[in-house]
């Protein structure tokens, strides 16, 4: 009886084994590139269309009102960015609920759809809070150590990077036609956002 | 001997079963299941012929119409076809959809092969009252497991891409010849759209 549980134990240690040996990486997060931290930042932004599509839109938005937004936006948001994702360092998980994203991009595409005329005032508040949400939602999860700073400064050069490409390239463009364009692009990000918050109220 | 090999079969099964249950999904590509979503929604509205027929006259009738309908209805047709899968999405029924569709492509067609001028205010509201059906069409039919950003995404563009092709065609109406060819394309598509209220209708 006693040899029988013994041999019972060894298959168990095996099967126990086999589990553990199968665990594959943890995927809560970040991809890994394999070429350290700060490339690991900048693919886990640029893999990440929700985090992409508003950065657009509001690099969009600002290069449709000028350069002096355009300028705003470059810094305000990247900087907001950090900070967010410092703040959601601590944090363990976040629940991000669809609808916030969604929004998000029926207010930034609608406002590009509809070429409105906002202040630089708001433009900035919009930056700021575009870049508190999706930053702290980014840093959260991403643990503590030494090359997370690195992670975060990668992220926020992506963005950096981005932004400045988008929103120069808008400001420039002077054809009608071409700002007509730009427009359809923002009613797209408005009509996907759109369609996001059916597909969130379908999910609940 | 053999009761032994059979004894270590006995064994071994069990640990070969629970190897093959924790098997991975496959991660053949860099993000599962959203190139699939994007394409996915890419593909579905140039899937039906009837979604086709109309969004291509949309962008017809816009080039007919000149600045700034040409403008004002690729802007506008995404997002009140855009409410209308929001209200598809949370089951929100909608009668006589297939109706709907249909009629759009008949009368969008007619008012090609027409060359109909009507006020901007008008042709607007004419083009989103049958954009809602479309979009709720597409609402109801979004299957369930995709990526919604990445499909909604596929999705739009893909109508607006729709749009571009009858914007594109419409730019042969500063011909002459041209534009008995886009009043042609309209009659074609007025067709399209009676075989499709018959087929709604049967």
């Amino acid at each position: 009886m006693n040899r029988k549980r013994k041999s019972h134990l060894s298959l168990y240690a095996f099967v126990a084994f086999s589990f553990a040996m199968s665990a594959v990486p943890a995927e809560a997060h970040l991809n890994s590139t394999g070429m350290g931290p700060f490339y690991d930042g900048l693919i886990h932004f640029l893999m990440n269309p929700e985090d992409i599509v508003p950065v657009v839109a509001l690099a969009l938005l600002a290069g449709l009102r000028g350069a002096n937004y355009g300028r705003r936006a470059l810094f305000v948001l990247p900087t907001a960015w950090f900070l967010g994702a410092l703040a959601g360092l601590s944090a363990l998980a976040a629940n991000p609920h669809p609808f916030i994203a969604a929004a998000w991009f029926v207010l930034l595409g609608g406002l590009v759809a509809a070429d409105a005329h906002v202040s630089l005032r708001a433009t900035t508040v919009l930056a700021a809070l575009l870049g508190l949400y999706h930053g702290y939602l980014n840093g959260t999860g991403m643990g503590q150590s030494l090359s997370t700073t690195v992670i975060l400064v990668g992220l926020v050069f992506a963005i950096f990077v981005l932004i400045a490409l988008v929103a120069a390239f808008v400001v420039r463009l002077r054809a009608s036609w071409a700002r007509v364009a730009i427009r359809v692009g923002g009613s797209w990000i408005a009509a996907s956002g759109l369609l996001m918050l059916g597909w969130a109220t379908r999910a609940r | 001997m053999k009761s032994c090999k059979v004894h270590t079969m006995a064994r071994v099964f069990p640990i070969l079963i629970f190897v093959m249950l924790c098997a991975p999904s496959a991660l053949a590509h860099p993000q599962k299941g959203e190139a699939v979503g994007f394409l996915t929604g890419f593909r579905h509205p140039i899937s039906g012929l009837d979604h086709v027929l109309a969004m291509i006259a949309v962008g017809l009738w816009g080039a007919q119409l000149g600045s700034p309908a040409i403008w004002l209805l690729p802007v506008a047709f995404p997002m009140v076809m855009a409410v209308g899968g929001m209200l598809g999405l949370m089951g929100i029924p909608l009668p006589g959809t297939e109706y709907g569709i249909a009629l759009s492509a008949m009368l969008l067609g007619a008012a090609v092969l027409l060359e109909l001028r009507p006020s901007l205010r008008i042709a607007a509201l004419l083009v989103g009252f049958f954009a809602i059906f479309h979009g709720h069409a597409h609402g109801t039919e979004l299957p369930r497991g995709q990526s919604a950003l990445l499909y909604s995404m596929g999705f739009v563009i893909a109508t607006g891409c729709l749009h571009a092709v009858g914007i594109g065609i419409g730019t042969f109406h500063r011909w002459g010849w041209g534009q008995k060819l886009l009043r042609a394309a309209g009659g074609l598509v007025t067709m399209g759209g009676v075989f499709f209220l018959w087929k709604a209708a049967a």
